[in-house]
């Protein structure tokens, strides 16, 4: 990434990221013109927009720690549009089990959510998405407090807790890939514990953010 | 048609007839060989098979050869629904022998190809129901089991029959992990097992069985979940214990001996009262037995349906 501050060269970068961030959604679109979503396809799109949107959630959670640690503080212009993407992704997983895995069939989903515990921690997990997506319009942010805001997109590492656990409970056998998705989030939770406030009085607070 | 002790034969006496071969699959383990370059579309060891067509009339689409073949759990290659697609093919099905032992009067090993000889085979179109809640209408070819059960003359102590499938993580990448208890193990009731629908199959397709739906030989049980049609068998056991099987000693609470079809049973995460029948876009109703209840019903009749799962 370069210093630069040509407009054309950010708006370049600009799209670059965008077109990454949509890049697995436009590859489903494509897979579905091709006939490429395996002889099962719902099953297919609902399990890959579902692995996006926890693939989302670990690239924000990612963000801030490669621009403070990774030294590139550029990346943090563009972590409000990864965590959009990471609702974007999570919204379309939960609007194709109801309309397409469930027919909109409330009663069969209302069950699932009351009897099956990996549906019940995945609706709350989409539940307290929603008010982050909402606060990140510019509008809704500037009338809260910075440290409102702050307060409430922690619950970002809530949720990605959540959604491992949510893909944990539903895999048969194979826990390897919830598993390392586990080890991936808990890596990027510790790397914001304030570890250096054990070793000195002085908090460590811009790691928290 | 029994073999003593059939001779080891080293890799290079090995044909190629097993070496299912398609367009993806690649040849990763099989050393040796120099098998590099692969064949267009049609496989090269899919025989045409001689047998009677089917005569159980099914008024539903069969599914398409290709998502029969490109779409299942066969976890000794791997977790994935395309994996056995992708590495079945390092598997080899020639020379195979079934080994028939416990309590029955003519145990042995017993050759594929005399058992394909000896037995006349018949094309049975069925609905299969996969515990996951998918389903497919599978044309197979193949032999009754009651039919190799009454030529091994079982003892009047076996109750059940217990299977293996191969166990070799050499031929079956999958078995390199332990998601499951290796060799793959399921299990019926004698009287399940006699039952006239239930059949070994060695076809699908009027053709030889592609390596990742069983080859050479599998079980089909049409009123059970799929997962009891345990595939590439290498063990047959008469046993007058209920043997273990190796989705109920993974999770008990979710996956029962019986495992018949059974829309009023919930498995723990989903409901089975639908199924998606793979090319279909709305979901069907899940029938009781798979759709064969008047058949089969009898079997269970003074058992609690509830536990039947």
């Amino acid at each position: 990434m370069g210093r630069e501050k040509r407009p054309i060269r950010a708006r370049l970068e600009s799209a670059l990221v965008w077109l990454l961030c949509a890049a697995p959604l436009l590859l489903i679109l494509a897979w579905g013109f091709t006939g490429d979503l395996t002889a099962n396809p719902v099953e297919f799109v609902l399990r890959d927009l579902g692995l996006w949107g926890l693939r989302f959630l670990c690239l924000t959670l990612a963000v801030t720690l490669l621009a403070k640690y990774g030294r590139m503080p550029r990346l943090m212009r563009y972590r409000r549009r990864i965590g959009l993407w990471a609702f974007a992704y999570v919204a379309l997983h939960l609007l194709t089990y109801v309309v397409i895995a469930h027919e909109f069939d409330w009663a069969e989903i209302a069950t699932d959510i009351a009897k099956r515990p990996y549906i019940t921690i995945g609706m709350g997990a989409f539940a307290l998405l929603v008010p982050l997506a909402v606060t990140s319009a510019n509008a809704v942010r500037r009338k809260m407090s910075p440290k409102a805001w702050r307060k409430l997109h922690r619950l970002i590492y809530l949720i990605a807790i959540m959604g491992v656990i949510h893909y944990f409970l539903l895999v048969k056998a194979d826990t390897s890939s919830p598993l390392l998705y586990g080890g991936i989030v808990l890596v990027l939770l510790a790397a914001r514990m304030p570890l250096g406030s054990l070793f000195k009085s002085a908090g460590n607070r811009a790691v928290q953010r | 048609m029994l073999i003593r002790n059939a001779p080891d034969l080293s890799d290079n006496d090995v044909t190629d007839h097993g070496l299912y071969i398609r367009r993806r699959q690649f040849m990763a383990g099989v050393a040796g060989l120099g098998l590099a370059a692969c064949s267009g579309s049609s496989p090269a060891s899919a025989a045409a098979l001689k047998f009677r067509p089917n005569r159980m009339p099914i008024d539903e689409a069969k599914t398409p050869l290709g998502d029969v073949t490109s779409y299942n759990n066969f976890y000794e290659f791997g977790t994935g629904k395309e994996d056995p697609a992708k590495y079945a093919g390092m598997m080899r099905t020639r020379p195979w022998t079934i080994v028939i032992d416990g309590l029955c009067d003519r145990p042995g090993r017993y050759a594929i190809d005399d058992l394909i000889k000896r037995f006349p085979l018949e094309e049975r179109i069925y609905r299969m129901r996969c515990v996951e809640a998918w389903s497919m209408v599978i044309p197979w070819v193949g032999f009754p089991l009651a039919s190799l059960i009454k030529a091994v003359a079982p003892q009047s102590g076996a109750k059940f029959v217990a299977f293996e499938t191969l166990r070799d993580p050499r031929q079956m990448p999958g078995q390199r992990g332990s998601v499951i208890q290796w060799p793959y193990r399921e299990g019926l009731r004698l009287d399940e097992a006699l039952h006239p629908l239930t059949l070994l199959a060695v076809g699908l397709y009027g053709q030889t069985l592609p390596n990742q739906n069983g080859a050479p030989i599998r079980l089909v049980v049409p009123w059970k979940y799929g997962f009891k049609g345990i595939k590439s068998i290498v063990r047959i056991r008469f046993t007058d214990k209920r043997p273990q099987t190796s989705w109920e000693m993974l999770a008990p609470r979710e996956y029962g001996f019986y495992a018949n079809v059974n829309p009023a049973v919930d498995h723990p995460r989903w409901s089975q009262a639908k199924e998606r029948r793979i090319g279909e876009f709305f979901r069907r109703k899940t029938l009781p037995f798979n759709g064969y209840g008047e058949q089969v019903a009898g079997l269970y009749r003074g058992l609690d349906p509830r536990q039947l799962y």
